[in-house]
């Protein structure tokens, strides 16, 4: 068996490709359901339910979808320029630290829309801050960021830990390891009444709808998708690498940071260690099931929003555990990896 | 300050090293051997995550220890054989596809063992392993503490060190792993297969690196819980480099990482005022600071990350 | 004559759409050398790479002394006495000759290595066919030439009885590659047989019993070597007679581009103190065995590394410290060394391409003005010829021709006043070659100061007013290319120089 370069990609295989990969990973993933003594159809259709069953329900999926949206399209933004940025949980966390340390008391003085512009450009400046640091060991050093960025994740989240238990510690909170809260005034507002469902998610989306066009029809765009493509012939062309470089890593870590900022002032509200179900990993997720476009990204983050808002209510219903999620999402992350492959390759003998 | 020093003359601060050591070492022999057949196995994590689950799940469910320790292997070689099929014969970015592997056997490992486990408010146990003095030799003042009277799984860390060095040096196999690792194409021209070879080699570091994860459970500890493995997959990945994909460097890196790990664990409970945070975060800190300073001057293996394509340059 | 050696039968192989070998046939005797001629594409290659197993055939079969060899398998071909010398050398940097020479030729699961044995045979092989080599060194620290030899001692090892050499010269200086030819000359009437693959006249005239020339994918003639000339062996692989573009003697003018002293390094040989001087209309030839100073040279130039020492003065501005910006900026024309890899984006467009060096000029407020830019590239691809091309067809998909003219297009537009040929025919086929050329001297015609960097003697000294040569990263004195002929070109390569013809 051997491949072959197709000679030009069909969209048509690329639209289809991520569909492939979600329904063999639900396929592959009934098996471990039916280990669990329930039928993998009543399951799926379980987490359908629990994902949009309800006026609630769908609220839920699109709070959880919100986030997720920045932290892929973090991930999407990166990946293009070829930097391998894992630290989207790092980024997202120190995103919200920063909100929720100048949104306590800081801010609040100022304008109710300047606060929020203030916050969001202090978490994004975070979450770039804390991305430039690997990719600058890259481009001096030659030190490989998937590493680093890994590693830092765990360096953040020690570091929220100790914040929330020493500067930042909320005196109201039992002895809970959480951080005071943003001040309430500064909260986003929601965007169905009576749901945890805010505005955040239009921000979201637009944030999606500027990233594609600065991608598509910028000079920006055109040197990242060069560089990203064959950095030597960017190179030789005089796309300045380094610099690009860099402003990839301060774009998409202000994008996870940003998510950060959104969940803090949108549902949440504090800081604690726990406050993300892994954000910034499932957002690598997104982004590949989105073949690193932004506007697949709203979808992919809609799609792994629903498979965990989902799997926690048919969990509760079923006994299944709600792993099943992460299962689910690995399994078509990695199948997706294969679908992208033949549409770039056809199979010969 | 002369308390810091008093640490170091206590042989159970040198014990502790070897300990500490043991998974690293595995981890990071494992990574090494995927690495120097050209293939980067981010999978490392997870697999280490499933050999802790599997590993002690068997051994919970009546198997011994050693018995425990084979099924660790297998179930990590199964994920070894996904990532190799994924990156080898269908070339996959191998940075995708290990992070593929590694959310897929973690969140494998939390489904089966929530399945298959009732978790009451504390995780069930298993009897560990104990340390297994070695006579005579054990009863050497100091050095018989620190060095024969560690765990069995420990002493077989060192004999794998031994055993990959010589094989990776001596070997026919160990040439064409290596050689993998360099130019598949002269492996290819020379009538061997490198996307076989490349396979094995995958298989074989995801058995080592799941033994590693497998000895949290069955020697570090005596239960299994979520994100247990705490970053130790990435530390190793860190490590490799680290020793310049050397197995006797790379014991090296291990012990050093080890000692500043137990050495911080002692000092924790004596100084006072620093939060506990700093002192965790030491490794992962020590792991990049590692990386700065080897980068510039790690002899890569020259074919790692490249995909293989018969007939395609 | 005996009975053949080697026998291929009706081999046919098809890529996608592509028939790279259809229905060839050819037959080798022992002892015998015969020399696989052809143009770049003609299918010398993947003919080679069937009869070692690289490749299964889609249709014909491969004989060993009568034996039908199983398709696709190198090691039934090794196991047979074949042995294969590949053009990029199949060689670990970082691993020892031994080490290169020894693997695969031991059972994989053996619990040791018999390195002493193996030294051994290595040293007698070494000795019997001339071939001196260390065994214990490294193979990054080996020169060309030597690495050459490991790679034909490799074959010997296991015992090769044919030996196939895929464009074994592409490397060498002129004095190693007639000690080669020697080599292998010896080992013939040694009794070894003999496949050698080129596309250079003069070593298939010298050094070959036979040829089979090879066109488009079929064997179009062969000949006994002492029955034919160059000239009909040109033909004969061409297809039709060669007509490349001839150099129309004109007056140069006034320095363009003039370097002195240019010192740089970095990855590969650096250069070592050289002094230059291009004229307005006039194409200076640089020419030079690959791998001496030639690609750091180009980097200068391109704006990609900065020189440590000396100067570079463009129209009597400085320009030392170029970059890549400048270089377009000020109308310095690049063509880089490999297109694939310097030249194109192929996974971009090809109004992307034709326009990704000056996209600030097809852009305002940051936005791409997407349709100058593609009206841009139409225009191109209408004043090159550039075939199979549509401003928003992806660049991969184009033949290296029309890269290559889609590369030229996008320098020559602008008219710049200096333009620099890295290996511009590299890998191109005749007719791609001949519109090159074509599109060089009508620049030089219209003034540009031209320097040229090529490995192909004719190319340089055909299109060259003045040659220097390179050799170690440093440059000869400049020799009108009316009086470079073969004998002085290969001293002046062989870094023997006087500055008696300077001009």
């Amino acid at each position: 068996m051997r491949f072959e370069r197709r000679e030009d990609v069909s969209v048509t295989a690329l639209l289809v490709a991520p569909f492939a990969a979600v329904l063999v990973a639900l396929v592959l993933c009934a098996g471990l359901i039916a280990m669990a003594g329930v039928s993998p159809l009543t399951a799926y259709a379980g987490m359908l339910k629990g994902a949009f069953g309800s006026r609630l329900a769908v609220t839920e999926t699109l709070t959880r979808a919100s986030p997720l949206i920045l932290t892929g399209l973090a991930a999407a933004v990166a990946f293009r320029a070829r930097l391998w940025n894992i630290g989207g949980e790092g980024q997202f966390y120190l995103g919200a630290l920063t909100a929720t340390a100048l949104g306590h008391a800081t801010v609040t003085a100022l304008p109710v829309p300047l606060a929020w512009a203030t916050l969001a450009l202090a978490g994004m400046a975070a979450g770039a801050l804390l991305l430039l640091i690997p990719a600058l060991l890259r481009l001096k050093f030659g030190v490989d960021e998937v590493v680093t960025t890994l590693l830092l994740n765990f360096i953040t989240l020690l570091f929220v830990g100790l914040m929330v238990e020493t500067v930042l510690k909320d005196p109201m909170a039992f002895g809970w390891p959480q951080s005071v809260p943003v001040a309430a005034g500064l909260r986003l507002p929601d965007l169905v009444p009576r749901s945890r469902l805010h505005i955040g998610l239009i921000l979201a989306v637009v944030v999606v709808l500027i990233v594609w066009l600065v991608q598509s029809r910028t000079v920006f765009g055109a040197e990242t998708r060069a560089a990203g493509l064959n950095p030597r012939a960017a190179a030789f062309a005089g796309v300045p690498i380094t610099a690009t470089l860099v402003k990839v890593a301060i774009l998409s870590g202000a994008l996870a940071g940003l998510a950060g900022v959104i969940e803090v002032l949108g549902p949440v509200g504090y800081v604690t260690t726990t406050m993300s179900p892994g954000f910034g990993y499932a957002g690598i997720v997104v982004a590949m099931l989105a073949a690193l476009h932004p506007l697949g990204v709203v979808a992919a983050s809609v799609f792994v929003a629903t498979i965990f808002v989902g799997a926690d209510a048919m969990s509760r219903a079923t006994g299944v555990p709600s792993f099943i999620a992460d299962v689910i999402m690995a399994v078509a992350l990695l199948a997706m990896l294969v679908a992208l492959l033949f549409t770039t390759y056809r199979v010969r003998r | 300050m002369t308390a810091a020093f008093d640490i170091l003359a206590n042989a159970s601060l040198w014990e502790a090293v070897l300990r500490i050591a043991t998974p690293l070492i595995f981890g990071v022999l494992g990574a090494l051997v995927c690495e120097r057949a050209g293939v980067l196995n981010l999978g490392i994590e997870g697999i280490m995550t499933l050999g802790a689950m599997v590993g002690w799940l068997s051994v919970y469910w009546g198997a011994d220890l050693w018995t425990g320790l084979a099924i660790a292997v297998l179930a990590g070689m199964m994920m070894g054989w996904l990532h190799a099929m994924l990156t080898v014969p269908l070339g996959l970015s191998q940075h995708v596809s290990g992070l593929g592997i590694t959310l897929f056997a973690s969140a494998l490992a939390y489904y089966l063992y929530r399945l298959w486990v009732q978790v009451g408010d504390l995780p069930p146990t298993i009897e560990p392993f104990r340390p297994w003095p070695i006579p005579v030799l054990s009863g050497i003042p100091f050095i018989g503490q620190v060095l024969f009277t560690q765990m069995p799984p420990t002493y077989l860390a060192i004999l794998a060190v031994l055993l990959v060095a010589y094989i990776l040096n001596r070997t026919p196999a160990g040439l064409a792993l290596r050689m993998t690792g360099e130019n598949p194409h002269a492996v290819e021209a020379q009538g061997l297969n490198p996307v076989r070879i490349r396979i094995w080699a995958v298989m074989a570091g995801s058995g080592l690196m799941a033994l590693g994860g497998a000895f949290l459970t069955t020697a570090t500890f005596n239960s299994f819980f979520p994100t247990m493995v705490q970053g130790r997959g990435w530390i190793c990945i860190a490590l490799v480099v680290f020793a310049s994909w050397r197995p006797g460097k790379a014991l090296a890196g291990a012990l050093l990482f080890a000692f500043f790990d137990a050495y911080q664990l002692r000092l924790q409970t004596m100084v006072q005022g620093v939060p506990y945070q700093l002192f965790l975060m030491a490794p992962y800190v020590l792991s990049i600071v590692a990386l700065i300073l080897v980068a510039r001057r790690a002899r890569v293996p020259e074919a790692l990350m490249q995909p293989y394509r018969r007939g395609e340059r | 004559m005996t009975a053949p050696v080697l026998e291929l039968d009706g081999i046919t192989k098809r890529f996608g759409a592509l028939t790279a070998n259809d229905d060839v046939s050819l037959t080798l005797a022992k002892g015998e050398v015969l020399a696989l001629l052809g143009e770049n594409g003609a299918g010398k290659t993947t003919l080679m790479n069937i009869l070692f197993g690289h490749y299964a055939a889609d249709a014909g079969e491969v004989r060993v002394k009568g034996k039908p060899l199983p398709p696709g398998k190198p090691r039934a071909a090794i196991a047979a006495g074949v042995g294969m010398v590949h053009q990029h050398f199949t060689l670990a940097g970082n691993l020892t000759v031994l080490e290169n020479i020894t693997i695969g030729s031991e059972p994989l699961w053996r619990l040791t290595t018999d390195r002493d044995s193996a030294a051994k045979k290595i040293a007698r092989l070494s000795e019997t066919f001339g071939l001196p080599v260390d065994p214990g060194a490294r193979i990054a620290d080996l020169s060309v030439g030597e690495r050459q030899r490991v790679e034909i001692l490799k074959a010997l090892y296991r015992d090769a009885e044919v030996l196939i050499l895929d464009e074994p010269t592409a490397v060498l200086a002129r004095p190693e590659a007639e000690q080669l030819f020697r080599t292998l000359r010896g080992m013939a009437l040694g009794g070894l047989s003999i496949i050698f693959i080129s596309h250079k006249l003069h070593e298939v005239m010298s050094a070959s019993d036979r040829v089979t020339v090879l066109r488009g994918g079929r064997v179009v003639a062969e000949r006994r070597t002492a029955d034919t000339n160059p000239a009909e062996l040109a033909e004969l692989m061409v297809g039709r007679a060669v007509s490349r573009p001839v150099r129309q003697a004109h007056e140069a003018g006034g320095p363009v581009l003039v370097a002195k002293g240019l010192q740089a390094r970095g990855s590969g040989t650096p250069l070592d103190g050289i002094d230059f001087e291009v004229r307005e209309g006039e194409i200076l030839g640089i020419v030079g065995v690959s791998g001496n100073g030639q690609a750091m040279l180009g980097r200068v130039l391109s704006g990609l590394t900065r020189p440590h020492a000396g100067t570079l003065t463009y129209r009597g501005q400085d320009i030392t410290h170029l970059t890549p910006r400048d270089a377009v900026r000020m109308g310095l024309g690049r063509i880089p060394e490999d297109r694939h890899a310097e030249g194109i984006v192929g996974d971009l467009s090809v109004w992307e391409n034709a326009v990704l060096e000056r996209i600030r000029d097809f852009a305002s407020r940051g936005f791409v003005r997407r349709k100058a830019a593609q009206e841009h590239a139409a225009d191109l691809i209408r004043r090159f010829d550039i075939r199979g091309a549509t401003p928003a067809t992806r660049t991969r998909l184009l033949s290296g021709g029309n890269m290559q003219k889609l590369i030229l297009g996008r320098n020559l537009a602008a008219g710049p006043r200096f333009l620099l040929a890295n290996q511009p025919t590299r890998g191109l086929d005749e007719g791609a070659i001949a519109a090159v050329h074509r599109e060089l001297l009508q620049a030089r015609a219209e003034g540009a100061a031209i320097l040229l960097i090529s490995e192909d003697l004719d190319e340089a000294v055909g299109l060259s007013d003045r040659v220097q040569a390179i050799v170690k990263g440093r440059l000869s004195a400049p020799v009108p290319a009316e009086r470079a002929d073969a004998r002085k070109l290969g001293l002046m390569m062989a870094g023997v120089w006087d500055h008696a013809d300077a001009v």
